[in-house]
């Protein structure tokens, strides 16, 4: 459903992505692993478009969309939930959603704001408090939410249990294993192996912007040597 | 003043409040969303008024043709803004902030030619508004039945755009995109479609605050520029971005404003104060006592950096071996010159000289140290009238020159204390704000500066008067002081103002006071400014209040930016090709306002790094592929 092939990208003159390749299914999670620096965020943010590759192909659900606007992309319903919680802090929990709102989609789940607030119960009491009095965990749930209701076929998530209580992690997962329950494809980008564990159905590891192992979940937790060369501080 | 004069000076007040404040909230609107400084703004406002004019002449003064005129001038104004945003701004948005600055003054000298070219030089007056052509008795007194309705018209706006803003779709867009474009865009919002909209708006506002003016105001060429800088307070005052701070700004200009007219002459302790005259500084008063307060104006917050917006500055490079062999020959060329050439070029190359002193001077501040002023002719000025004063007291014109650039050093010690406590946009304003009132009080002092009229008979001292002496003399101290102010860029100082226009916070932590060393870098500026200021004084032989009015600051900032900021030598070319472009097109047309603007919109589209910018990036181009 998304796929990447042979992409490079900088951010002015620092090359940051090398030929990379990767790709992930209807109803998959794939988790992107890597020490801070290895590249992560920057194939998240080239997928949806924020960072233009200077080469390569991107395409989603067959159409290719690396030369696409960020706006574009959302629209053909790639979501995109960013690090450190780019919620609008001035905007209302309500007002927050009414920004990633997008028309239904015939072969996607469809969101509204009640559904979500089953979803994340705890944003259900704050409608209409601004965002910069949350939290950061209702912050993080908020910033999910909102790209939820843009009702994408497929969602980047970057780094979302980075910063949060055990507690709040735990959660996380458990929306994101509902997520794919709903035939969602889900992207994550993460350096905390446990919470990939979790969720994830396969894994790639990037390191220095370079692809440097592809592979079941399953098969990496049994690789020791790959673990400690690549993810160990 | 009796209680029910005062009571009629503060309706006054906000009668004019209304116009400001719909003008301002466009300024504002276009701020917030776009990031863009609109130096156009004040030119929407002047078309406003002309064509309401226009249109109520058309459609007759009746009732409906006068309000239809008003109504369709805002729009015709907003379709305007719509189409300058499609055509010119949207290829900007991912330039340099400030060359869109750049791009939108343009646009100032295009429409002031625009409206000469269709309205013609003489101030037009608007017929009475329909049914609201009388007075009222109010405590006694006459007061026009327009101005009440003006006085209503400010608070009805603000509540229809509170009412847009937070309760529609539209205004939770674009206060999204106010606060972090480049994520609204990655949740599927078309910011191109935003952007637009923002800006018909902004343009609307502006055009119908033009508009209402019509039966109080003539239409006069110049108050583009005027309201723009009412505007520029107004916004500041009020805070970047908020539109209740602006109503609330407006109405508090509006009302010291009607008070200062009001109040009029008085004497105090036996000294003869006028308070009519302080009308022209009041307001930048006002702005500068907020600023020091509350910096972010009075309803405004502090502005983080614009996200998906952080350009970083290159490092600057050591000039080559090649480049210095090319300034060697240059400054050859420039010593020889005399032998063959006319008076006239010799005139022009003075200025050229001049000006490329002060443009390197700013360029100190802006580029280095990442410090826009947009009031940078004060030190021009100051410089060149203390050099002017000094000789009309009788100080020989060698040591009248020497002393001048204190003036302008002085002036920028001062000033500068205040400025570099703010940063980005506020800053700038606040540059201006000083540059105003420095201008106002040579401006008015009559006894002192010779007010309007200036000084005249400022000239060398006879053994520099005689053939190429004064050329050579300009030549050698502008040349040493651009010189110097490189090398400057390059030695410790120099390093401790690039740390800290990169990052204040990083710098402060490596026990590099940025402050301080930002205060000192500023005067310094101002002190090579004022040398510049004095040995313009003296090439000419007289100044005028112009010296350090705001074309000129805008001037020196359109040099810079032509030249390209990121480069060290661009202030130069920039300042040459700017002033030899003036002078080729006003001996041209009539229009050399128009042709100017064109120019610089077409240099700003084709080369978005500047003249010496696009020169080096070409040169390093063919370098890499000879290596290759």
């Amino acid at each position: 459903m998304l796929e990447m092939k042979g992409v490079n990208s900088a951010y002015g003159r620092a090359h940051i992505l090398y030929d990379l390749s990767l790709s992930a299914n209807r109803g998959e999670v794939v988790v992107l692993l890597g020490r801070n620096g290895a590249g992560k965020s920057t194939t998240l943010k080239t997928l949806i478009g924020l960072v233009p590759p200077l080469s390569g192909e991107i395409s989603f659900d067959g159409r290719r969309i690396e030369r696409l606007e960020p706006y574009q992309i959302a629209r053909l319903g790639l979501g995109y939930v960013p690090e450190e919680r780019r919620i609008f802090t001035d905007l209302s929990v309500m007002e927050n959603l009414e920004v990633g709102k997008q028309a239904p989609r015939a072969d996607a789940p469809r969101w509204t704001p009640e559904k979500l607030f089953r979803l994340f119960p705890n944003l259900a009491g704050m409608r209409e408090r601004p965002g910069a009095h949350m939290s950061g965990g209702e912050q993080q749930m908020l910033t999910i939410a909102r790209t939820l209701m843009g009702n994408p076929r497929a969602i980047l998530l970057d780094e979302p249990s980075e910063g949060l209580a055990p507690v709040i992690v735990e959660q996380m997962a458990k929306t994101i294993l509902e997520l794919k329950q709903e035939g969602l494809c889900v992207l994550l980008s993460e350096q905390n192996l446990h919470f990939a564990n979790l969720v994830a159905d396969r894994a790639y590891i990037i390191e220095k912007g370079h692809i440097r192992y592809e592979g079941s979940m399953a098969a990496l937790a049994a690789n020791e040597q790959i673990r400690a060369t690549y993810l160990s501080i | 003043m009796s209680l029910s004069a005062q009571f009629i000076q503060l309706l006054n007040g906000l009668a004019s409040a209304s116009s400001l404040f719909l003008v301002a909230a466009g300024l504002s609107l276009i701020f917030g969303v776009t990031r863009i400084v609109n130096f156009a703004h004040g030119s929407l406002y002047m078309l406003g008024i002309y064509t309401a004019y226009s249109l109520v002449n058309v459609f007759g003064g009746g009732m409906l043709g006068f309000w239809g005129g008003v109504l369709c001038a805002g729009i015709v104004v907003g379709l305007f803004g719509a189409i300058v945003e499609r055509l010119l701004l949207r290829r900007l948005y991912h330039a340099p902030e400030l060359l869109q600055l750049l791009a939108t003054f343009a646009l100032v000298l295009i429409v002031r030619d625009f409206a000469l070219w269709i309205w013609g030089p003489e101030d037009l007056l608007g017929p009475r508004a329909p049914g609201l052509g009388g007075a009222v008795a109010i405590a006694g007194r006459e007061f026009p039945q327009y101005d009440l309705f003006l006085i209503a018209l400010g608070p009805v706006v603000l509540l229809l755009l509170w009412l847009l803003l937070t309760r529609t779709r539209w205004g939770t867009l674009v206060r999204a995109a106010t606060e972090d474009r480049e994520m609204a865009g990655a949740l599927g919002v078309n910011q191109a479609w935003l952007f637009t909209s923002v800006f018909a708006l902004g343009a609307f506002l502006a055009g119908l605050g033009g508009a209402v003016q019509i039966p109080r105001e003539p239409a006069v060429l110049t108050m583009d520029l005027t309201i723009l800088s009412d505007v520029f307070v107004v916004v500041v005052v009020g805070g970047m971005g908020s539109i209740p701070g602006a109503f609330l700004a407006a109405v508090l200009i509006g009302v010291i404003k009607a008070f200062c007219i009001g109040i009029g002459n008085v004497s105090l302790l036996g000294i003869d104060f006028s308070f009519s005259k302080l009308t022209l500084v009041i307001e930048f008063i006002v702005m500068a006592v907020v600023l020091v307060f509350r910096p972010w104006g009075l309803l405004g917050r502090q502005q983080g950096i614009p996200r998906g917006a952080a350009a970083v500055e290159p490092p600057l490079h050591l000039p080559s071996r090649g480049m210095f062999m090319a300034l060697v020959a240059a400054l050859a060329l420039l010593a020889l010159l005399p032998l063959v050439s006319d008076r006239y070029t010799l005139v022009l190359l003075t200025d050229i000289l001049v000006f490329a002193l002060f443009a390197v001077s700013l360029h100190f501040i802006m580029g280095p140290a990442g410090m826009h002023s947009f009031g940078h002719a004060a030190y021009f000025g100051l410089g060149a009238y203390a050099a002017a004063l000094l000789l009309k007291h009788a100080v020989p014109m060698e040591l009248a020159l020497a002393l001048a650039p204190l003036g302008g050093g002085i002036a920028a010690l001062l000033f500068g204390w205040f400025c570099v406590r703010l940063s980005g946009v506020y800053l700038a304003m606040l540059t201006l704000a000083f540059a105003q009132i420095a201008w106002s009080v040579v401006y008015q002092w009559d006894a002192f500066t010779g007010g309007s009229n200036g000084l005249v008979g400022i000239w060398p001292a006879p053994w520099l008067s005689s053939g190429n002496a004064f050329y050579y003399l300009t030549l050698v101290l502008c040349a040493a002081a651009i010189l110097l102010l490189w090398r400057i860029v390059y030695t410790p100082f120099g390093y401790a103002l690039r740390a800290g226009r990169d990052s204040p916070l990083r710098a402060d932590a490596i026990g590099i006071d940025v402050r301080r060393q930002q205060w000192l870098g500023f005067a310094l500026a101002g002190v090579f400014a004022g040398l510049a200021g004095a040995l313009h004084a003296f090439s000419k032989g007289s100044i005028s209040p112009d010296t350090l009015a705001i074309p000129r600051s805008v001037d020196g900032l359109v040099m810079v930016l032509m030249g390209g900021i990121q480069t060290l030598t661009g202030a130069v070319a920039g300042a040459a090709v700017f002033t030899w472009l003036q002078d080729v097109i006003t001996r041209q047309t009539e229009f050399w306002r128009a042709v100017l603007g064109g120019i610089i919109l077409l240099l700003v589209l084709a080369f978005p790094q500047g003249i010496a910018g696009f020169i080096r990036e070409r040169w390093e181009a063919r370098a890499g592929k000879n290596r290759a």
